[in-house]
């Protein structure tokens, strides 16, 4: 990757992807400025984790193009994207980690294989990620042993492993009591601030949205309906965001004629 | 008329996209195994002894006790067919014969398909289903590479190794009929063995059970892979690796034979 790009770390361009004949992404343009936390906000099933998984290139678009430090990343060899993957680390919804192996194996996989440094090395830095999300002491542990919030924990030492520039999380506060979430937020807040990582955070928590972001996009049906500042986000006028913000459901269906049809229809 | 063609062109094209996707699947293992490691990407090696441990070694005691008692039940068999013509003596031959051309390599391989293939899918659809195939992925590691490989390895090793046992068992299965009730001994037994098989018989066995093995890692694998939605899609793919398994194993039995049969 070039040092001296000035542009936004991630740039997503006129994005479109259907699921056989369903529409999942509706044109997204957005661009994730470097060294900021993007927080993308939106209700279950509008595209927002696919968004991420677009990113991470593990699902490719229909048509759009996306750029990481300005380079497209859709129609380049494994080989290449995977000098760019290297640079970027991932929490997945359910932490991912490898099952069949102990959490300090785990964290020091990507230094095994994609590194070549001394076994001792990967040990010592193995140490600093697992001490950073404050699980030191867990090494010899297997997955199964720990809870859902040390998982995440663990799957994030794993993604800062290879020091990455940018940073996706998918859900990080998915299925975790409100207190251990809130420690997963504050350790997104802590990397924030320690170092300067490009963030992107998909998630359908408010209070988390506004405590860690720098800017944020709220989706819809596939769609940005609103992006920018949490000042400009919370002030938005559009019907949508009103409704997801102020946690209105969705309305009954009322039209008598129309729900009828509907049931005698087949 | 249209349901039925509507049907049909479904399942065709299901059977395409299956046989497309098991092609594919075979192409990258191929390379990561037989092109890569030229150009400094070695075999897992470690992983591939695990899997021959899990797969194959603790496979020995099932397919050895299984192998003997199909021993017995072609000498017993043989037997009552042969004695009618006062020909017990060619019921070791029988025994020796089946269980190297065709018994062993087919017995294993359907204990193996059951065991291990059922395993892969079981363990490469949890993978998936649990993001940790993506989060490889996302770490620009290769799934094939890490996972496939070391079980094709696996199969092509101790497929062969399983086969000479249960033919060994089987054999052995037969003799002990042999002497309990037809009188023989084991010496007897040994060298009417020794008499009846040629070199031919044991290749023909070893072939048929590496061609039976990679079917095994290639249709566990990628059910293992193909897997969608939850511990439900699991299940599914962990029956289906084996029915499948076992019919293209005998489908592939029969082609080999005939062609054994006709070049021979």
């Amino acid at each position: 990757m070039e040092n001296d790009y000035q542009g936004p770390m991630i740039r997503v361009s006129d994005l479109v992807t259907y699921y056989g004949d369903r529409r999942i992404l509706n044109h997204v343009n957005l661009d994730f400025p470097a060294g900021e936390t993007m927080v993308i906000l939106g209700g279950s099933g509008t595209g927002k984790s696919t968004l991420l998984r677009h990113i991470m290139r593990l699902e490719f678009p229909t048509s759009g193009r996306i750029f990481i430090k300005g380079q497209d990343i859709c129609p380049m060899s494994e080989d290449r994207f995977n000098q760019i993957r290297r640079k970027i680390g991932m929490l997945f919804q359910s932490a991912a980690l490898f099952n069949s192996m102990t959490i300090e194996d785990n964290v020091a996989l990507p230094l095994r294989e994609l590194t070549q440094l001394e076994e001792s090395t990967i040990r010592i830095m193995t140490r600093i990620k697992l001490d950073l999300v404050g699980l030191n002491g867990f090494e010899n542990y297997m997955p199964s042993q720990l809870s859902g919030g040390m998982k995440k924990r663990a799957g994030l030492a794993r993604a800062l492993a290879m020091d990455p520039e940018i940073l996706l999380f998918d859900e990080p506060s998915a299925g975790l009591d409100p207190i251990t979430a809130a420690g997963i937020d504050s350790l997104i807040l802590k990397l924030k601030l320690a170092f300067r990582m490009t963030i992107v955070v998909v998630t359908h928590e408010l209070a988390s949205a506004f405590m860690i972001a720098d800017h944020i996009t709220v989706m819809d049906h596939g769609e940005v309906i609103a992006t920018g500042t949490p000042e400009e986000v919370r002030n938005s006028q559009h019907p949508r965001v009103l409704q997801f913000l102020n946690r209105i459901p969705e309305g009954d269906q009322v039209d008598a004629q129309e729900y009828l049809r509907s049931l005698t229809e087949n | 008329m249209t349901a039925v063609l509507v049907f049909l062109g479904r399942n065709t094209l299901g059977f395409f996209r299956y046989v497309g996707g098991i092609y594919d699947l075979s192409a990258k293992a191929a390379y990561w195994t037989f092109v890569a490691p030229f150009k400094g990407r070695d075999l897992k090696w470690g992983n591939a002894i695990h899997q021959m441990v899990v797969a194959g070694v603790d496979s020995i005691p099932i397919v050895a006790l299984i192998s003997l008692f199909i021993g017995i039940v072609l000498g017993l068999q043989g037997a009552y067919q042969l004695a009618k013509f006062g020909a017990t003596y060619f019921v070791t031959a029988l025994v020796g014969v089946s269980m190297t051309r065709e018994l062993g390599p087919l017995i294993t391989a359907v204990i193996i398909a059951g065991r291990s293939g059922s395993a892969f899918a079981a363990e490469l659809g949890t993978m998936k289903v649990s993001e940790e195939l993506d989060a490889l992925e996302a770490m620009g590691l290769d799934s094939v590479r890490y996972l496939v490989v070391p079980k094709y390895l696996a199969m092509l090793v101790m497929m062969p190794c399983l086969t000479l046992i249960s033919d060994f068992a089987g054999i052995l299965g037969g003799a002990a009929f042999e002497v309990a009730e037809l009188g023989k001994t084991f010496a007897m037994c040994l060298s009417a063995t020794q008499d009846a098989l040629v070199m031919h018989d044991i290749t023909t066995g070893l072939i048929k059970s590496l061609v039976f093995g990679l079917i095994i890692a290639e249709v566990g694998c990628y059910e293992g892979f193909s897997v969608r939605g939850g511990a439900e899609g699991v299940g599914k793919a962990t029956t289906s690796s084996v029915v499948v398994s076992i019919f293209l194993i005998i489908l592939a039995d029969v082609i080999f034979t005939a062609i054994f049969y006709f070049t021979s």
